[in-house]
Formats: C-alpha cells, sequence, structure tokens
C-alpha cells in the first residue's frame, strides 16, 4: 500500500488538497488502497462531521444522513414502512460486518467489480486511462449491457443505489463552491470516453445527505437481487421496482435496474409504457422490452436481457 | 489384554486443539515470535505469461532505510537441482506464466516490502502465449504415466465394436473449469538459519517432505532443515509439498542474515501454489436395453505448465466403478504457458466422477431406467480392469440406505415435473468412491514420568481432527484413557510421517501409532518406535477403495436460473469410522465444497491476458452459509480387516466425489437442462427455462 497521511475532515466545506480523498466506512477504498489500484496521498476521514442522522423533511420524506451506516439505514422503521425497497435493497448487499461499516454516501460512491478494475497489473481504462478495455474482449459476463462505450464497459455495484434511483431519491453535495443539489439518477456518469470518472461529483465535493421525497407508491415497492450464490455476492442483475394500480392498470411505477450499467439504471422508458397499461406480466415484460431495447450486450452477457426481462415481471407481478 | 477401558476410536470427541483455536491462541506460521530483528518479504509476480526477463530495476529512493534486499534471478543465491522445478524459484531468466515469482523484495516491514516491490521496473521481453485448453490442440500428447503413476490408458475387449452394436449408447463430453484450492490459511514461512541449520515454520502438509525439498535446494540434509507445522488452516492438497514461499523465506533469511516471513497475499494463491486443471473429457457409454453396460470409453484432457508434466489420473476411477467386458480410457495433456497444476481435494476423481456419473444419469434416462437400478445391473464382482476382489465394497448398499434415507422411492423420473411457485424442483443421484490407500510411517511411544504417555510423529493436522484422532487411537493401543496421552506432530523432527493427502493420513499414523503404542505396552522400556513400511510394502494395493453414494434435491428458480441445494445428503461406506464428530465434518466439507464445484467454483480465464481473472473470495465464490440450507451424512458399518490395525479407510476426499454430479443430475430432473459444462450458472441455465 502506498504510504498516506491521514486527517479528519473539520466541517463539509473544506474540500480537499490534490491526492486527497475522503474516507467513510473504508469498506471499498481500503481494499483498493491495499490493492495498489487506489493510491491516495491524503485520506479525510469524514465520519465525525455528524452526518449520520435520518431525519423528516418537513414536506414528507426522509433525509438520511451521507454517514448513516448501511444497517442502520435498512433498519430505520420509517423506511422499511415508506421505503421497503431501500431496505430490501441494503439487506441484499455485502454482509452484516459491513453493513455495519459502510455508509450511504459510501456505498453510492463505491466503485465498479470489473475484474480488470481491481487488479493494479491489468490494462483499464478506469484505474490507468488509456491503457485499454481487456474486458470487451475478456472476461465481462458481469458488466454493462446498456450505456457502455469503447472505453469501459464496467457496471456500478450498488443495490442501494438502484432503490435510491428508483424512489427520486435526490443528492446533496457540499463543496469549495457551494451547496448543490442533483438527483441521484445523474449523480453517476456513462462512461463515455472517460471512464475513469465514476460521477459527476467535482474534487473535494463532499455528499452530506440522500434526500427520499415523499412517494405513496414507494409503500409497494420491492428490490429483487439475482447472484451467483445465495450471499455475499454482487448481482448479476437486480430489479428495485414501485407500483401503484387501480382497478388492473397501472397508475403509476417506478422502475430501476442494477448491474446492467455503469450507473443504476432508471428505466424511464419502461415506466412510460406502463403507465395506464394493464397490470399484467405480459404488460410489464413489454415495457422491459421497450427499456431494453436499447442494451447492447457483449458475447458472453446476453443472458441479463433476458433476465432483467424476466425479473421485471416477476417483481411487478408480485407488487400488483 | 485387559479391559481397562472403554474404547476411545469411535466415540465423538472434540478436536483437542480446539480451544485453542477459538481462543486465537494456536500458532500458524506466520504467527510464530521468532526475535526481534523479524524482516518481511513481499514477491513480484510476472506480469506477463511467457517471456525472458532481462533485468529487475531498483529505485533506490523507494523506502532506502528499510529495503534489506531485492532478489531475482540475476543476483539470488543459486539452489541446488529441484524435482519441482516450481521451487527453483529466481534462478532463471525465463517467465513461464503469468504471476510466476520473478522477484523478492525484503524490507524490515511489510510496508516497506510491499512499497518497493510495487516500484520495481521489470524489463521483460514478452513472446506470445498460449493458455488455452482444448480438444483439437495441436500439441496435446499422451503422457507416459498419469498420477501417481497409473498407465495412462487403459483398454480391454473392442469398445468401438460394442458401441457400434450397442442397442442404446451415451456420447458426451463435460467440461470442468480450472479450481484454486483456496484454503482459509494462505501459504505462509517464517525462515530463520540457526548457525549453518534452517528452521522453517511452514503451513504444510508434509513437515518431512519439506524438510527433504528445501534441504536439496540449500544443500542441507533433511535432518537439518527442522519443519514446524503446529497448525494449519486447511490446505486441500496444495500444501502437500514445499511450495515457493518456503524457499523464498529460507533464501532471504540467508541473504539478510535475518528471520523473514513471507505471507503470500491471497490473489497469489491463484498462480504460485498450484490448482485443479481444468478438463475435457468424452465419455460413450454402451448398453444393452435391458441396461447392462456392454462398453466404457473415457477420455480426458487436461493440462500441465511449460516447467513440468503434472498429469491428472482423471479417467482412472472408470477403472474400477462399474463392469462391462468392453473398455477403454486415455488422458491427454497439453502444456501451457500457465502455472502447473497440483492436487486439489480427490485429485481426478472429483472430475472423473461429474463426467462418469452424469453420463451414467444420461444412460439411465435414455434406458428409462431408474439410475439407482442401473447402477446396480452393472456392479462389478472384482475389480473390472484388475480382476482383483475388492477387500471391501458396499456401493450397492449405499444407493439403497442413502435411497430410503433421502426418500427416493416416489420419484417420478420425468424431468421438469413438480413446480412450487417459481421454482421447479429435482432430485439427482450419483455414486461416491475414493481409493483407500496407506503409506509408511514411523512413529513413537514413550512413557513420562507422571504415568501419562507421548505419541510423536511428524504428521500434520490441516484442521480436520488428526491430532484428536491419533489421540484416540493411542489411547486404546495403550489401553488408557485418552487423557493420559499427549500427541506430538507438526514437527519434522518426529518420527517420519507420510504427506496428509490421498486420504491417508489416518490409516498411515495411525498404523504406526498403534504399532508404537503396542509395542510399548508389551515392553518395559522407556519408548518404543515402530516403522510400518514393511507391513504398508506386502500389503495388496488394488481393490481398495471407500464407497458411497450422494443424494441431492435442487430447486432451480423458473425467472432467474439460480439453483438452490436443499438437500445434500451422503451415505458413506468407508471402514471403521474413528471419530464420528471429525468425520462427519469431512464427509459434509467434502460435499459442500462438491457443492461449489456443481454450482460456485471457477477460475475465470482471460486467454489474451493469460491470466485467471477472479483471484480472491469476493469474486472466487465458494459456497457461502445460506447456500447450505442441510448437508448431511451417514454412514455404514463396515468392517473390513485387509485395510490397517484401525480398519478404516480415508474419508478426507470422497465427500467431493460424486456429490457434484448428483447436484447437476438434480439440476437436470428439476428443469430438463443438461449442463454439461461447469459450474451450472444461471446463465447457462436461463436460456433453457
Amino acid at each position: 500500500m502506498k504510504t498516506f497521511t491521514y486527517r479528519t475532515a473539520d466541517d463539509v466545506s473544506g474540500g480537499l488538497e490534490p491526492g486527497a480523498t475522503f474516507l467513510a466506512g473504508g469498506t471499498n477504498l481500503v481494499d483498493l488502497m491495499k490493492l495498489g489500484v487506489a493510491t491516495p496521498d491524503v485520506l479525510v476521514d469524514v465520519t465525525r462531521l455528524g452526518l449520520d442522522q435520518i431525519g423528516d423533511l418537513p414536506g414528507g420524506g426522509l433525509r438520511i444522513g451521507a454517514g448513516v451506516r448501511n444497517s442502520d439505514l435498512a433498519a430505520d422503521h420509517r423506511v422499511r414502512r415508506d421505503y421497503p425497497v431501500l431496505s430490501q435493497a441494503l439487506l441484499a448487499g455485502a454482509s452484516g460486518q459491513l453493513r455495519n461499516m459502510a455508509t450511504t454516501a459510501g456505498n453510492l460512491l463505491q466503485r465498479t467489480r470489473c475484474r480488470y478494475f481491481m487488479d493494479a497489473t491489468m490494462p483499464c481504462n478506469k484505474h490507468a486511462p488509456g491503457s485499454g478495455c481487456p474486458a470487451r474482449e475478456g472476461d465481462h459476463r458481469n458488466l454493462a449491457i446498456l450505456g457502455a462505450s469503447p472505453s469501459c464497459v464496467a457496471t456500478h455495484p450498488s443495490d442501494m443505489a438502484v432503490a435510491l434511483a428508483a424512489l427520486d431519491a435526490e443528492v446533496r453535495i457540499s463543496g469549495p463552491a457551494g451547496e448543490r443539489t442533483v438527483p441521484v439518477t445523474e449523480l453517476h456518469r456513462l462512461p463515455g470516453d472517460a471512464p475513469e470518472r465514476d460521477t459527476v461529483l467535482e474534487h473535494g465535493e463532499l455528499i452530506t445527505a440522500v434526500d427520499l421525497p415523499p412517494l405513496d407508491l414507494a409503500a409497494r415497492s420491492a428490490y429483487r437481487k439475482v447472484r451467483d450464490r445465495a450471499s455475499y455476492a454482487f448481482a448479476v442483475g437486480s430489479v428495485a421496482a414501485a407500483l401503484q394500480v387501480t382497478d388492473g392498470t397501472v397508475r403509476d411505477v417506478r422502475l430501476a435496474f442494477g448491474a446492467v450499467a455503469h450507473k443504476p439504471w432508471r428505466a424511464h422508458r419502461a415506466e412510460e409504457a406502463l403507465r395506464g397499461r394493464p397490470a399484467t406480466r405480459e404488460s410489464f415484460r413489454a415495457a422491459a422490452d421497450a427499456e431494453l431495447a436499447a442494451a447492447e450486450p457483449l458475447r458472453d452477457n446476453a443472458f441479463k436481457v433476458t433476465l432483467i426481462r424476466n425479473l421485471v415481471g416477476s417483481v411487478l407481478e408480485g407488487l400488483s | 489384554m485387559t479391559a481397562t477401558t472403554e474404547r476411545a476410536v469411535g466415540q465423538p470427541i472434540g478436536r483437542i486443539e480446539g480451544p485453542d483455536k477459538v481462543r486465537g491462541a494456536a500458532r500458524y506460521a506466520a504467527e510464530f515470535q521468532v526475535g526481534d530483528d523479524l524482516a518481511y518479504a513481499w514477491v513480484v509476480q510476472s506480469p506477463v505469461a511467457r517471456g525472458t526477463l532481462r533485468t529487475v530495476v531498483v529505485d533506490p529512493l523507494v523506502e532506502p532505510d528499510d529495503v534489506l534486499a531485492v532478489l531475482w534471478h540475476g543476483n539470488a543465491p543459486r539452489l541446488g537441482p529441484a524435482d519441482d522445478p516450481e521451487l527453483a524459484v529466481l534462478q532463471s531468466d525465463r517467465i513461464s506464466y503469468r504471476g510466476q515469482a520473478v522477484a523478492l523484495v525484503v524490507a524490515r516491514t511489510l510496508e516497506a516490502a510491499r512499497r518497493a516491490a510495487a516500484s520495481l521496473q521489470l524489463e521483460i521481453d514478452e513472446e506470445p502465449h498460449d493458455c488455452l485448453l482444448r480438444v483439437d490442440h495441436p500439441s496435446a500428447y499422451e503422457p507416459e504415466k498419469v498420477n501417481p503413476g497409473f498407465p495412462a490408458s487403459s483398454a480391454l475387449g473392442d469398445v468401438d465394436a460394442a458401441l457400434a452394436g450397442a442397442p442404446v449408447t451415451v456420447d458426451v463430453t463435460y467440461s470442468t473449469p480450472a479450481l484454486h484450492n483456496s484454503p482459509m490459511e494462505p501459504h505462509a514461512t517464517t525462515a530463520l538459519w540457526v548457525n549453518d541449520d534452517l528452521v522453517l515454520y511452514d503451513s504444510n502438509q508434509h513437515p518431512p517432505g519439506v524438510a527433504a525439498a528445501v534441504g536439496a535446494l540449500f544443500d542441507l540434509p533433511a535432518d537439518r532443515v527442522h519443519v514446524i507445522t503446529e497448525h494449519v488452516g486447511g490446505g486441500f492438497g496444495s500444501k502437500g509439498t514445499a511450495r515457493p514461499n518456503a524457499v523464498l523465506a529460507a533464501m532471504a533469511a540467508k541473504v539478510t542474515g535475518r528471520p523473514v516471513r513471507l505471507a503470500l497475499p491471497r490473489q497469489a494463491l491463484f498462480s504460485m501454489v498450484g490448482h485443479r486443471t481444468p478438463t475435457i473429457q468424452r465419455v460413450r457409454l454402451g448398453a444393452s436395453a435391458d441396461g447392462r453396460l456392454t462398453a466404457i470409453d473415457h477420455k480426458a484432457w487436461g493440462q500441465s505448465s511449460r516447467l513440468f508434466e503434472f498429469a491428472e489420473q482423471t479417467a482412472v476411477t472408470t477403472r474400477h466403478m462399474y463392469a462391462a467386458p468392453n473398455r477403454r480410457t486415455g488422458h491427454r495433456l497439453v502444456r501451457l504457458d500457465m502455472p502447473t497444476p497440483r492436487w486439489m481435494r480427490a485429485p481426478g476423481e472429483a472430475p472423473g466422477m461429474v463426467a462418469l456419473e452424469c453420463a451414467m444419469d444420461e444412460l439411465a434416462v435414455a434406458l428409462e431406467i431408474d439410475p439407482i437400478e442401473l447402477r446396480v445391473r452393472n456392479e462389478p464382482a472384482v475389480e473390472p480392469e484388475s480382476g482383483v476382489p475388492f477387500s471391501s465394497r458396499h456401493y450397492l448398499e449405499c444407493l439403497r440406505r442413502g435411497a430410503e434415507r433421502f426418500g427416493w422411492h416416489d420419484r417420478d423420473s420425468r424431468p421438469r415435473q413438480r413446480r412450487e411457485g417459481d421454482w421447479w424442483i429435482g432430485t439427482g443421484v450419483a455414486g461416491a468412491t475414493y481409493p483407500a490407500m496407506v503409506q509408511p510411517s514411523t512413529a513413537r511411544a514413550s512413557r513420562l514420568p507422571s504415568g501419562d504417555y507421548e505419541v510423536s510423529i511428524a504428521a500434520t493436522d490441516l484442521g480436520t481432527g488428526a491430532r484428536t484422532i491419533l489421540t484416540q487411537i493411542a489411547a486404546d493401543a495403550l489401553e488408557v484413557p485418552v487423557a493420559q496421552v499427549r500427541v506430538r506432530i507438526g514437527d519434522s523432527t518426529l518420527p517420519m510421517a507420510s504427506v496428509a493427502g490421498g486420504s491417508s493420513g489416518s490409516a498411515s499414523w495411525g498404523w504406526a501409532v498403534t504399532g508404537a503404542c503396542r509395542a510399548l505396552r508389551s515392553s518395559s522400556a522407556s519408548s518404543a518406535t515402530f516403522d510400518s513400511s514393511e507391513l504398508v510394502a506386502q500389503q495388496e494395493k488394488d481393490g481398495k477403495h471407500a464407497f458411497g453414494a450422494h443424494f441431492a434435491e435442487v430447486r432451480v428458480d423458473a425467472v432467474t436460473g439460480e439453483v438452490r441445494v436443499t438437500r445434500l445428503f451422503g451415505m458413506y461406506a468407508a471402514g471403521r469410522i474413528l471419530n464420528p464428530r471429525t468425520a462427519r465434518s469431512q464427509f459434509r466439507g467434502g460435499m459442500i465444497m462438491g457443492m461449489g464445484m456443481a454450482l460456485h467454483e471457477e477460475s475465470v480465464l482471460d486467454p489474451a491476458m493469460g491470466a485467471w481473472v477472479n483471484h480472491d473470495f469476493a469474486e472466487y465464490h465458494i459456497p457461502a452459509h445460506a447456500d447450505l440450507e442441510s448437508v448431511e451424512a451417514e454412514w455404514l458399518d463396515e468392517q473390513d480387516d485387509q485395510l490397517n490395525p484401525m480398519g478404516s479407510k480415508g474419508i478426507g476426499e470422497i465427500g467431493i466425489v460424486g456429490s457434484p454430479a448428483a447436484i447437476l443430475n438434480a439440476v437436470w430432473h428439476a428443469t430438463g437442462v443438461r449442463i454439461r459444462d461447469l459450474p451450472a450458472r444461471l446463465d447457462k441455465i436461463l436460456p433453457y427455462l
């Protein structure tokens, strides 16, 4: 591991010197440092900034502090009652020990599990820009089918972020230039020709909270994760959904897919295709197809198209 | 004989060292305190699969105060000739595989060693590499022998004619991926030189073997290398002989004049210490309409490295499993720019029985015969190829009793019939077998002044309960309670023991321990030593096998293709069970590893990069606790007096033999989908649901 210095952050707008990065739970960053993939000079610990509360928003909804631990967020009674998809997504991720350490913002900012990215001896446009992407021809069974680019086919590994994307969550950001708010669906970038940048955050910007707006239909919501073993594995495909059905017709719906793209994939096209349609497995799958028409699978991951389509049908049927 | 004690053998005694392990008091190779000048080593591995290392450029400004040595072939001490070329570390400029050790950094701290290692510049002339095993590989050849000395091929009768004339045939190809042993404790060595003698605290399965192998490299007789292996956190074959970590640590200690610790990181275990070869296997079976095999043909392709020929015995089990007048087995090997494969739990048997036992299931389907009945109809009277009678073979009893216990009798043999919600449900069966081997060993039994007894043998306990079982065996032979027996193992200076491998440890060491204890009882001397070599040499080797039957119930999600094993059941006939508690753990552990082989484990090759790209426990999947819904093992009370004084057969490996096939057969029964390319991942099943 490269030698680094450590300090605690004094306030949320302190910014960062070049070569510095924020440290929260460390469940991903410290691993990457041990692997030589992340090589920060300075770690700025933000766990003492008091960002660890879940509060009620004045007009309804919740403000989740960036430092709230994943296990605490999953167990919060308001989350479980009003946004069950979020609790389910959190509990589907990692292990009990990791959830006790991992934070809300850290979960959002975790990096891809692409095996080339995780190995500092391999070429990878994300950890060594310009070095190439062996995944496109090599191992990509669990990489992107949507929104990839010639330079990167990585997926975002978070479960929680998929639920937040379905829930219209907003990310509150603080930085040297002030505060701003970004929809969680716009926090992560598509790789394009700059895959080294996962998100729209500027250097020194800090996520302080995630706001969950009031969303009535979220009370009927669910997360379904598919993985290669029963526990402690990243998704090979997942669906977060909320559904409101009246008289057999879809009144409103939220849908997001995980493990298919460089970001949690909000399925706007599928949602549009569903509103006002009969709540049947056929229309659910047709809506999924509308979204997946843009899929560009690689040699070994075309199964994800089928998998997501099936999951959408099954999860929405379960909610209707 | 006086009946002073209840017999200890057969009692479910807990592991003697269990409390020490729970308290963290048990010490492993990288945990011994060896003075205040301990240095740490870090291995630099080749980033290319084939080439020549021209030079290593050291940046003198990196960790200048802490780096003690940077070793590579240009400056490393010359070693003596190695039987195992993987141990000739830093001796040549040749790079034979990606991940091969090409340099070693030794520093005062682990962090400094790591950092300096990362800063080394390797100047390499890279060459095109070839890493992919395939049946039509132009350099595939038939090895002379396959491990551990079997003929590479065997033939009886006229297989081609029998297949051509058979009313029912099966012709299938199964493939298994490279697998990695992945013990919990990574390979590690703490090395120090005391005068001109070498002391190694090393994690391995055979301290005397490590002493001899490392000694030869440093021009030392084995008795001047002291290998201490008090506890081992698993090996599964990958610690059966000295590994490069022991040689590198010894070399670093010699160069720096300090004790040196080298613990391989998890990632390095995926290249430096061995793996199970990938296999491609073609099995052809011919049968009469009433389900009697007329022909068995099993041909297996495997790989080895450029460094030396390691030829796994994939098809050998087929030589003694079922009766058939016409039979043929064969092996082909391809040498690739990859690390040398090594032993991994049931090497040969585990992948070989995937192909044979799945093919038998396919034949049962083709014949419309129950798969258990098919096996009953092909039970041999003697070993089919050697003609030697079995010392004991209770295979059919395992199948029948297992079927009763599992609830097989009302099974609808048709696939894709049982559905509960989104789940397709099915059951499968497969046979299990493993040779009952024994090797020469020596033990010493001594009276202690306290009136207790000490029994010494250079065996190792990989976490299986070996120390406990030897205590039980010794107590019975001495006719004293186990509390009066202290067993010393894990030290190469103790009387010579055979390797903890081939499921032969308990039989081999137990024989020597029994002999020494009996000799001590019948004499008034303060100690007695017993060497089993002569008796072992006189023994008939053929016809001795443990048998078993594996049953699996799986459910397959019709929406996602996910497979979950709801029940895994093993019924074994493995001689006398020495300790039911540790035995159950061994059987179940093997079955769980078999589940991993069927569903999860896979070293994913990127042929272009010349590497397995998944190399940690997040990406190389072994079953998690949540995957284990019900895993149970039972056994028959099998008597066999032709084995060893305890009447035991080895049980460390049979659990992984056949259990993967039972699961794959159950997947077929649930869904109608035959997975012939392991592991049975959801993406292979989903298109057919």
